[in-house]
């Protein structure tokens, strides 16, 4: 019975698929599992910006939206029919072709990044070797359309914005690939279910998730801070800044397209979590081992869902970073910081089993910290300001 | 350490997200048109004209002296004085206004015509949520709409009402103490002449007796 | 010779192909790009995975964003004044024409001389990590090298030009 709840998503798919003839089935199979994912994180879209601007609100000390249905819950389906009917006016000076393909470019390449996530046992759209690797170049090529809607708009600030975004998403594409690359390094595969099936593993009932260990949880610190930044989240959200840039590069655009660079920053944000779920938090795992009679999709959702609303936490509480702090922070501290903790797996890994090696790991993990800590504060002048009055 | 700042800044976040289910003082959004936050004494936003008593045409205080419509800025008063006239709360008959028109559009609630009006017949109303979907005549008030009780007056503004009840009423008090003195003199004339009459013929009997004393 | 092959050849031609006629430059690094997927879509055909998603990782996700920023940053981004196409254009088919047929002659030469099995060798990434790691390790180092030097040497004449512009 538990097994028939956690693999019922996979025995309805034998099922339907089951009753068509058998030229079709594969086709239909994958078509079944792709009509599944463009239905499921829309909606699970709509319930994140809806715990986004509850939350927000409450942390802000005042309540959310709360008019459109009991709570506010029908809330995303007033936006979205506001989005819908609003006039979609392109300027006269835009590039139409390039202002059109933009957001339709950044929708489609966004949710190709679902097909490698194990969302429960057995749940994997495609089982690709280099999985990984798929989900990287993905999201790489989610920057060329944030380019292309900057410049198309023919609008000084749309640009200035659009090349914000892609110099910020270029600069922390390294440290979110480098830190993944600790994982890879501990399990040997760049292949999603593998990894996931070396967290799976109890013992005394606590899981081997990579987050429990030193260099893991460092990584995982490091993937947050470069996922936070790659999707273009506060604090690192000055391209989409609304008050510096109105709303940056996609100011010129109205109506559904709005709505669709909404959708690719929100699923991006889930496709995100998604994968720092699967690489650090053990995935489709349950928590302790005598919890493992739960759904392993209950599992992966939920851990996405609380991966969100630490993302959310972290908007309602931090100052927007300026451009240069921004890639200060990335250049001189993140990227050396994860070629450190590269060394620290590797560390991990050829000191063999045992507690020895907790005590280095985290030794250096530690110090690293603290130095680094230390040396980039103190290089910052902290000095009364002194002013220069023209004569 | 490098980091601090950001773990204080997400306790308290948390602590406001917490809070906010529990103590008032976390969330203090006033749920506007359930709930609604008591204006302050002086707030003004458009005038009413202000009745005693329960007719609101019988009681109006305004006499149509026209020195607000001449005071206000953006001229947005339209007033048309009545034929006849009526008493005012002395007693005095007064003409008042046949038309008295206020475009709310147009008024800037400086509140001069207030200021002006000797009989405070007009006073500033707090009452905000006069939107409407007709664009034109929607928001030209007339003298009906205008007119509202002396109770919500007092209501509205207590202090100043307080203190326009009691200059009237000090005023009614002379007034009438005036009018009980000057009917009083009348009186006392009307007895003196009645008297003085009654006194005449004997007066002209005794006309020789009185040139004995013509020295007083 | 299936039909997905087909599709990609003409994908990849005619990205090529607005590549050098578009007259907006930044539309004719957009087409290269549509070009570089074709490229990376023909290598997953040939289920040369790594290949594939390396391509679309290196090529879309940072040459061809570098190529975009190079327009905009120099005056690459005005319309050209004089026609697109040069004077000398017979040479230069000629050219490109010649060198068509070597590579086609080449291609074809080898192909008979290679085993006909149609079953591509699976290559797994662990595979390629072991080779590059143990075989190719010394060109790895020096390709590493070059991309340290070129890294620097961009810094280097960064740094420069805010010296000079102080």
């Amino acid at each position: 019975m538990v097994s028939t709840l956690d693999q019922i998503f996979v025995l309805l798919k034998h099922w339907i698929v089951g009753q068509l003839p058998a030229g079709l089935q594969s086709f239909a199979g994958v078509l079944l599992s792709v009509v599944c994912i463009i239905a499921v994180f829309p909606a699970l879209f709509a319930i994140s910006v809806l715990l986004e601007r509850k939350g927000l609100g409450r942390m802000q000390n005042r309540l959310g939206p709360n008019r459109v249905g009991p709570y506010g819950i029908l809330q995303p389906v007033a936006d979205g029919i506001k989005s819908l009917t609003k006039e979609d006016i392109v300027p006269v000076g835009a590039d139409s072709v390039v202002h059109f393909l933009a957001p339709v470019s950044m929708v489609a390449i966004v949710f190709m990044g679902y097909a490698v996530l194990p969302m429960g046992r057995n749940m994997t759209l495609v089982h690709m070797d280099a999985a990984l690797l798929f989900y990287f170049a993905m999201g790489a090529s989610t920057e060329l359309s944030v380019f292309m809607a900057g410049w198309s708009s023919r609008n000084k600030y749309s640009l200035l914005g659009a090349m914000r975004a892609v110099a910020q998403m270029i600069s922390y594409e390294v440290p979110l690939l480098l830190s993944s690359v600790g994982v890879v390094m501990a399990t040997g595969s760049l292949s999603l279910d593998k990894i996931v099936d070396v967290q799976n593993q109890y013992t005394f009932g606590l899981p081997h998730w990579f987050i429990f260990t030193p260099w893991g949880f460092a990584s995982f610190v490091l993937f947050a801070i470069a996922a936070t930044a790659e999707t273009n989240r506060s604090p690192f959200d000055l391209p989409e800044g609304e008050s510096e840039l109105v709303a940056g590069y996609f100011t010129e655009y109205s109506g559904f397209k709005f709505a669709e660079f909404f959708l690719a920053e929100y699923v991006g944000m889930l496709s995100v979590s998604g994968l720092g779920t699967t690489l650090f938090l053990g995935g489709w795992s349950a928590p302790f081992a005598f919890l493992q009679f739960v759904p392993s999709w209950i599992w992966f959702f939920s851990k996405v869902m609380l991966s969100i609303c630490v993302m959310i936490w972290l908007r309602g509480t931090l100052p927007r970073l300026r451009q240069d702090q921004l890639m200060n922070f990335a250049w001189k501290f993140v990227i050396p910081f994860t070629l450190l903790n590269l060394v620290d797996v590797a560390v991990w890994h050829f000191m063999g089993e045992g507690w020895a090696r907790w005590i280095v790991c985290s030794a250096i993990v530690v110090i690293a910290y603290v130095v680094m800590g230390r040396a980039g504060m103190r290089r910052k002048n902290i000095a009364p300001r002194t002013y220069r009055y023209a004569e | 350490m490098l980091g601090e700042g950001i773990l204080k800044g997400l306790a308290e976040t948390a602590k406001n997200f917490a809070g906010s289910f529990v103590s008032k003082e976390r969330l203090t959004t006033v749920e506007y048109p359930e709930e609604r936050l008591p204006l302050p004494e002086a707030s003004r936003n458009f005038p009413f004209l202000v009745y005693d008593g329960q007719d609101w045409e019988k009681g109006l205080r305004c006499v149509a002296c026209q020195i607000c419509e001449k005071e206000c800025p953006p001229k947005c008063i339209y007033i048309e004085k009545s034929k006849d006239k009526k008493p005012d709360f002395v007693g005095k008959p007064q003409i008042y206004p046949a038309k008295f028109d206020i475009d709310i559009s147009v008024c800037m609630s400086c509140q001069i015509c207030v200021e002006v009006c000797p009989f405070e017949a007009i006073k500033m109303n707090t009452e905000f949520e006069l939107s409407t979907d007709d664009r034109f005549g929607g928001l030209l008030l007339n003298r009906q709409q205008l007119a509202k009780p002396n109770e919500y007056y007092r209501q509205i503004h207590p202090t100043e009402a307080a203190e326009v009840d009691a200059r009237r009423a000090e005023e009614k008090a002379k007034a009438e103490a005036k009018a009980k003195a000057d009917a009083e003199a009348k009186a006392k004339a009307a007895a003196d002449a009645a008297a003085k009459a009654a006194a005449a013929p004997p007066k002209a009997a005794v006309q020789t007796e009185p040139k004995k004393e013509g020295g007083d | 010779m299936n039909p997905v092959f087909w599709i990609l050849a003409v994908l990849t031609v005619i990205g090529a192909l607005a590549a050098v006629t578009l007259k907006n430059t930044v539309h004719c690094a957009l087409a290269v790009t549509v070009a570089f997927a074709g490229l990376a879509l023909f290598y997953l055909q040939l289920d040369a995975q790594f290949a594939g998603f390396a391509q679309i990782l290196i090529y879309i996700g940072a040459v061809a964003i570098l190529v975009v920023f190079a327009i905009l940053l120099t005056r690459g981004s005005e319309t050209p004044r004089t026609g697109l196409f040069s004077r000398s254009w017979f040479a230069g088919m000629t050219i490109a024409a010649a060198v068509f047929a070597v590579l086609g002659w080449a291609v074809i030469q080898s192909a008979h001389v290679l085993p006909h099995e149609s079953a591509a060798p699976a290559v797994d990434v662990n595979q390629i990590g072991n080779a590059l790691l143990n075989r190719y390790v010394l060109p790895l180092e020096i390709i590493a090298l070059l991309l340290t030097a070129a890294l620097i040497g961009a810094v280097i004449v960064a740094m420069h030009e805010k010296g000079e512009s102080k």
